[in-house]
């Protein structure tokens, strides 16, 4: 019987496997990143429960689970991403086991926009990445993200100059199409000054079977720039899915985040926000909406770095069956950030006596003239509102419903994409009902 | 005596917390009716309408409840307000997330389902809601709203009463319509039941003041103490409980016990 620590010392080394293998770059630099990630990801150890980061988050199944790079991608026809396209959208990048899919994208050039897969950006703006890529998400202390980053060949790129209103969302659709494979995906997005985007990245696996996404999302907000991110995790029921995205936003920055986590059995969103200029904002929503036996763990790290920042957080969970939600909420007032207004609240629903949920807001704070403020709720259903439907006819499954339903549109309606939201609300019914 | 017998209360006792709130009622409502429920605070009015439309939280521990002939106990919350049993909340619920249109649409076509008629789609039930909206002086802006989110206490009782005129209940008991509301409201909300009045339902007006009694007449007024109803009379005694208070009747109930 091997021990879960030899399992778990060696994972990464499997994951690691072929790794080598993959062609060199065209760019001397990115084969330097890859190789220095290399090193960090064999210098460090897969986590587990006896580490702080992941005390809630149990990743022994996946250490006992053998996963393939994806050498070759799956054929990918059209009507596979049929049920997943956005009308809203503008261009879209598709990335089917984290290659680029040519066949199933949309590129709208756009003056002043860039919206491409890694290696043709690569070929025309290749000095100006070499500044950007592995930026904002460092390798160093993260094995996940340093694993990612030896794997780094392709990936979505969304370079904006400044003062352009990018009108159409951007759809990054990231398929997890065989099973049994591990994929990378990677997405940097830069934005100019004064400039306005909204990217969309959407995680979806046609199958059900297990799976490992282990993504990393790099975003720097150009000055008085605002950027709309939008999150839909919606895999396999047996997948894993690890993903840690970085922001990093100038002077008078805008980002934006709502992020929904459906899918996988074990997903772990590491959302890390921070200022580099002074008088940001950030308003962060998210929503994981599980059952059975799923754990879905967000941990967020807002990073007030700087004087007259502001920041709204509001992240929800419901849990049915025997599920475990998790949400980690770290808000940073440094030294010297001062004026910063700051509001944290996690809402936590639980359908079932066998859900549950682990809720840790942590704020920190050194700085002495701010206005900060968080909150945390579990509840179940309220009885007051269940009897009020009720005594209107309203059948009990149909009230629960609705009710559920209503915990999760504050979130769902903050997407703000017309087709988006609706599919998500008949998600939520459908998910609600069975 | 005229009209069919809609409610026949029978020697109720009910419970909450473990404490008896209601000590042996007994009333009987017929079809054509308004009846009107007065009494001090804490005399067991609001529990008695919350037990007949089935609150979780009371616990029956004695009599019987007929409603159209047939025990009213043994039917859960829903199958009572589809059976036409309406319950107009003193303090109706916010339900954030759910907009007032589909509550009210979801809520007509369960009550419709159940009385074997057609269900409306969204357009056909807006047009039916835009006449119920216009009885009650009610901007169509409300629709769009989350169900009483941030509503006045006005409007969330004017949401009610819209209810009642959507749904088109058998008997309605509304738990004080009345309180909080200015005159101009008060007159939109007491209108408003006026004209929802039938020769085939009744309505039961719990309340703390003899105001709305001026725009709605009750054929009778009973006045509630102690979990029981001590005196019943007509319009008149909810002038002379206006001026006299609530003491008097007490005491002569008392007396009478005595006696």
């Amino acid at each position: 019987m091997i021990s879960m620590d030899a399992l778990k010392s060696t994972y990464l080394d499997g994951l690691l496997h072929g790794q080598r293998e993959v062609s060199a770059a065209s760019v001397s630099w990115l084969n330097a990143l890859r190789a220095e990630a290399l090193e960090r990801a064999n210098a460090l150890t897969a986590p587990t429960t006896r580490d702080e980061d992941w005390r809630f988050t149990d990743l022994s199944p996946l250490y006992k689970t053998v996963l393939r790079p994806s050498s070759q991608p799956a054929e990918a026809a059209a009507s596979m991403i049929e049920p997943w396209l956005i009308p809203e959208a503008g261009s879209r990048l598709v990335f089917v086991d984290g290659v680029f899919a040519s066949n199933l994208s949309v590129l709208r050039p756009e003056d002043g926009v860039v919206v491409s897969p890694l290696a043709v950006a690569l070929a025309r703006h290749g000095e100006y990445l070499q500044g950007q890529l592995g930026r904002v998400v460092a390798s160093s202390d993260d094995p996940f993200s340093a694993v990612n980053t030896a794997w780094l060949r392709d990936g979505a790129v969304v370079l904006v100059d400044a003062n352009r209103d990018v009108t159409h969302p951007i759809h990054l659709l990231f398929v997890s199409a065989s099973p049994g494979v591990a994929v990378y995906p990677r997405t940097l997005v830069v934005t100019g000054c004064g400039s306005r985007c909204t990217v969309i990245e959407d995680f979806r696996s046609p199958h059900q079977d297990v799976s490992l996404t282990n993504a990393v999302t790099e975003i720097a907000v150009g000055e008085n720039a605002s950027v709309r991110h939008l999150r839909l995790q919606s895999e396999s029921a047996s997948a894993f899915h690890i993903a840690t995205c970085g922001v990093r936003a100038a002077r008078d920055g805008c980002y934006s985040n709502v992020s929904v986590s459906l899918g996988a059995r074990i997903s772990r969103y590491n959302l890390n926000v921070t200022q580099s200029g002074e008088g940001t904002s950030f308003e962060i929503d998210g929503l994981a909406l599980i059952s059975g036996r799923q754990l879905a763990d967000t941990h967020s790290f807002l990073d007030h770095a700087q004087p007259h920042g502001r920041s709204r957080q509001l992240h929800k969970c419901i849990a049915g069956g025997a599920a475990h939600a998790v949400f980690n909420g770290k808000i940073l007032v440094r030294p010297g950030a001062q004026r910063t207004n700051s509001a944290q609240e996690s809402r936590n629903l639980l359908l079932s006596d066998r859900a549950h949920v682990d809720t840790k807001p942590q704020l920190e704070i050194f700085a002495d003239d701010v206005k900060c403020a968080h909150g945390a709720t579990v509840g179940q259903l309220d009885a007051e509102q269940l009897f009020y439907l009720k005594s209107r006819g309203l059948s009990e499954p149909t009230a629960r419903d609705l009710l559920t339903f209503a915990f999760s549109a504050e979130i769902v309606e903050r997407i703000g994409l017309p087709s988006v939201v609706k599919s998500l609300e008949d998600t939520v019914i459908h998910r609600t009902q069975s | 005596m005229s009209g069919k017998a809609l409610l026949e209360v029978h020697g109720l006792t009910a419970k909450v917390a473990g404490v008896e709130i209601l000590k042996g009622i007994d009333l009987s409502v017929r079809s054509g009716q308004v009846h009107a429920i007065m009494g001090p605070n804490g005399s067991g009015k609001s529990t008695f309408a919350k037990v007949l439309a089935g609150h979780p939280a009371y616990e029956v521990t004695g009599g019987e409840v007929l409603f159209e002939g047939r025990n009213l106990f043994d039917r859960t919350p829903e199958e009572r307000a589809r059976a036409g049993l309406f319950l107009g909340f003193q303090y109706p619920v916010e339900i954030p997330g759910v907009t007032n249109s589909s509550f009210l649409r979801l809520a007509y076509n369960t009550v419709q389902g159940a009385r074997g008629r057609d269900e409306l789609d969204p357009l056909e039930f807006d047009d039916y809601v835009q006449d119920k909206l216009k009885l009650l002086d009610m901007d169509p802006a409300f629709l769009e709203r989350s169900v009483n989110e941030g509503f006045s206490g006005g409007e969330k009782k004017r949401n009610e009463i819209l209810q009642l005129a959507i749904l088109e209940p058998t008997l309605a008991i509304l738990d004080e319509a009345d309180s909080g509301l200015d005159i101009d409201a008060l007159r939109i909300v007491a209108n408003g039941v006026s004209r929802l009045r039938s020769p085939d339902n009744a309505v039961i007006l719990v309340t703390h003041y003899q105001r709305l009694l001026n725009y709605i007449t009750p054929d009778y007024v009973h006045v509630m103490d102690d979990g029981r109803i001590i005196k019943t009379g007509d319009k008149e005694l909810a002038l002379e409980l206006e001026s006299r208070g609530y003491d008097w009747v007490a005491d002569e109930y008392r007396s009478r016990q005595a006696a």
